[in-house]
């Protein structure tokens, strides 16, 4: 998980877009299965993506087989799957999935040397703690001022299969010399297993076999009772995504959330990936997302 | 493969599906320079434009099927004054001609809104999704013969652009709706839109799965009928056919074309491969040439 370049800024060279976005090369392309590794319910992915650029924290891509993307269960899969990559760098990217379903059960049955068509990176990934503040302060009209500590605390926030763009980001921010309180939730021990790694990390299960018996949205709000100078960054299912909404809108602090939505295409062409706004319509998770701010956002869906 | 349609002369026989690729999108996406220099279509057709702005419908907008996608988007749009003003000028930029789809929910208002969109010199030609009801007689306009002819009399006169219908295969004859649009001034139709599906909540409740409650099946699933329908259609009309459904690969341009479509239209494939168009015509043309 660990191949980083040090020295010179390896993203210098990458095409973005007009937001800062790192733009995806266009059409799809062919990826290999470096490894595949099983953490108690999760799979881990490696790919060799030699063409493709290292996504912002946040971003994901979209993966199909390039052998047997269908003909699976009720004959499908037949789109492509949505992921944030736990890591990217050097060519390669890391996923996280579960098998859940005919797309997932048929990824996290690859074995190396097989073929990926990958696309992306795509969408918006998460912003600076700095300005994630400045930008919810500005639309609340409260004093920006953030003491004289240097900036806000980021807390990371990650449910179950939120957890990839989560380490990603998390990662990122220890590089720029920012650590984040990491708070990890999973449905059971089996589940958080994969968060063995993250020592630091507060763990909470719904079922109590590791960690806080109870909802990761628990830790989250003592965490604010203690200190509420903080930015927050939440990435999991919908209904703790919304959890995380409601409280952190009670709080007024400052967040983005990792969304998901089940999609077509990745790349704004079906508009099926849409998520409510507070102020009425839609946005599209995929361009307008999948990093949103939490003030914009009516109820995040359950599905 | 160049290919005179409705007088635009075009590259290739491969454009879009409406709805299916959004152009401004994917130059966020993608960015502006590598989309330009490789753009797939021929020509791009945009998202269905309406005199009022709409939201779409309420998630969820999908439901994945055997080979096939049942969409329920509910037709957003900006609505025809900031389509006209914001939208318009950035399509103008993009390296083919611009069709532009348009929806009415009534003759008067889809003859204003094709009234609006002919005035513009940017747009080479309007396609008209006549694939709803009409509020004004509560009769599909696309599905009954007689009421397709009726509106398109309405519309007809309004601009001297290219009109091309795109028919709804949700009736019982397509082919006697087709021979209406010609009877009616229209200069091509494109077909099919996709079948109406209704999917339900896997959980075995039977309740719905769509926020909009009923979709449209498109992709390979309903590849075979857009061929009845493509043939049904030639033999029966004289104007020029776009023939799309379920095509994947040069092979299944060819066969719409074989049937008697004029150009082919890729929409769901473009969701799993987003330069599948570029790649449809290049394979289309090896076929033709024999390779």
């Amino acid at each position: 998980m660990s191949v980083h370049q040090s020295g010179a800024d390896p993203h210098s060279a990458i095409p973005r877009g007009e937001d800062g976005r790192t733009l995806a090369p266009f059409g799809r392309r062919r990826a290999l299965v470096v490894s595949t590794r099983t953490v108690g319910s999760y799979v881990l992915l490696e790919l060799a993506d030699r063409d493709g650029p290292p996504a912002d924290p946040g971003q994901f891509h979209m993966l199909a087989t390039q052998q047997h993307w269908g003909a699976g269960e009720d004959e499908r899969p037949f789109l492509p799957r949505a992921f944030s990559p736990m890591g990217s760098s050097g060519g390669h990217l890391w996923f996280m999935l579960e098998d859940v379903g005919p797309g997932t059960h048929r990824l996290a049955t690859l074995k190396k040397g097989e073929a990926l068509w990958v696309s992306g990176p795509f969408g918006r990934g998460f912003h600076s703690p700095e300005t994630v503040h400045v930008e919810a302060r500005s639309v609340s009209g409260d004093d920006p001022a953030l003491g004289d500590r240097g900036g806000p605390r980021p807390i990371l926030v990650a449910g179950g299969i939120g957890l990839p763009p989560i380490i990603d980001w998390s990662r990122r921010l220890t590089e720029q010399g920012t650590e984040a309180t990491m708070l990890l939730g999973f449905r059971d021990a089996a589940h958080a297993q994969v968060a063995a790694s993250f020592a630091t990390a507060q763990l909470a299960t719904d079922d109590g076999s590791a960690g806080h018996h109870g909802y990761v949205t628990e830790l989250l709000a003592a965490e604010l009772d203690r200190d509420q100078h903080a930015v927050v960054y939440a990435c999991g299912p919908g209904p703790m995504l919304e959890a995380v909404r409601r409280l952190v809108s009670e709080r007024d602090v400052p967040t983005e959330l990792a969304l998901e939505a089940g999609m077509a295409c990745g790349y704004g062409a079906c508009f099926g990936c849409v998520v409510p706004l507070k102020d009425g319509g839609y946005a599209r998770v995929c361009v307008d997302g999948p990093v949103m701010a939490a003030g914009d956002l009516a109820p995040v869906p359950a599905h | 493969m160049p290919v005179s349609f409705c007088g635009l002369a075009l590259d290739h026989p491969i454009v879009n599906g409406s709805g299916t690729f959004d152009a401004l999108a994917a130059e966020r996406a993608f960015g502006r320079t590598a989309l330009h220099a490789a753009f797939p279509f021929s020509a791009y057709v945009s998202k269905t434009i309406t005199l009022v702005p709409r939201p779409g419908n309420p998630p969820p907008r999908l439901w994945e099927t055997a080979t096939g996608l049942v969409n329920s988007i509910g037709l957003p749009n900006k609505g025809v004054e900031a389509y006209l003003a914001d939208d318009v000028p950035r399509y103008a930029t993009l390296p083919v001609p611009l069709i532009t789809n348009v929806m009415g929910a009534t003759g008067e208002e889809l003859a204003e809104v094709t009234a609006a969109v002919g005035d513009r010199p940017e747009i080479a030609a309007i396609e008209l999704n006549v694939s709803c009801p009409n509020v004004a007689t509560g009769l599909d306009i696309g599905a009954v013969p007689a009421e397709l002819e009726a509106v398109l009399r309405r519309v007809r006169p309004v601009t001297a652009k290219p009109l091309i219908v795109k028919l709804t295969p949700n009736t019982a004859d397509v082919a006697l709706c087709a021979q209406a649009a010609e009877a009616a001034g229209a200069d091509a139709v494109s077909l099919i839109n996709t079948l109406r599906a209704v999917p339900l909540q896997p959980d075995g409740s039977g309740a719905r799965w769509l926020g909009g409650r009923q979709g449209g099946l498109s992709g390979p699933a309903i590849r075979v009928v857009a061929l009845a329908q493509v043939a049904a259609v030639a033999e029966r009309v004289g104007i020029p056919i776009v023939g799309m459904g379920g095509v994947q690969h040069g092979r299944h341009a060819a066969d719409l074309l074989s049937v008697g479509a004029t150009l082919v239209a890729v929409g769901t494939e473009s969701f799993r491969d987003p330069i599948a168009g570029a790649r449809i015509a290049a394979e289309l043309s090896a076929l033709a040439a024999g390779a």
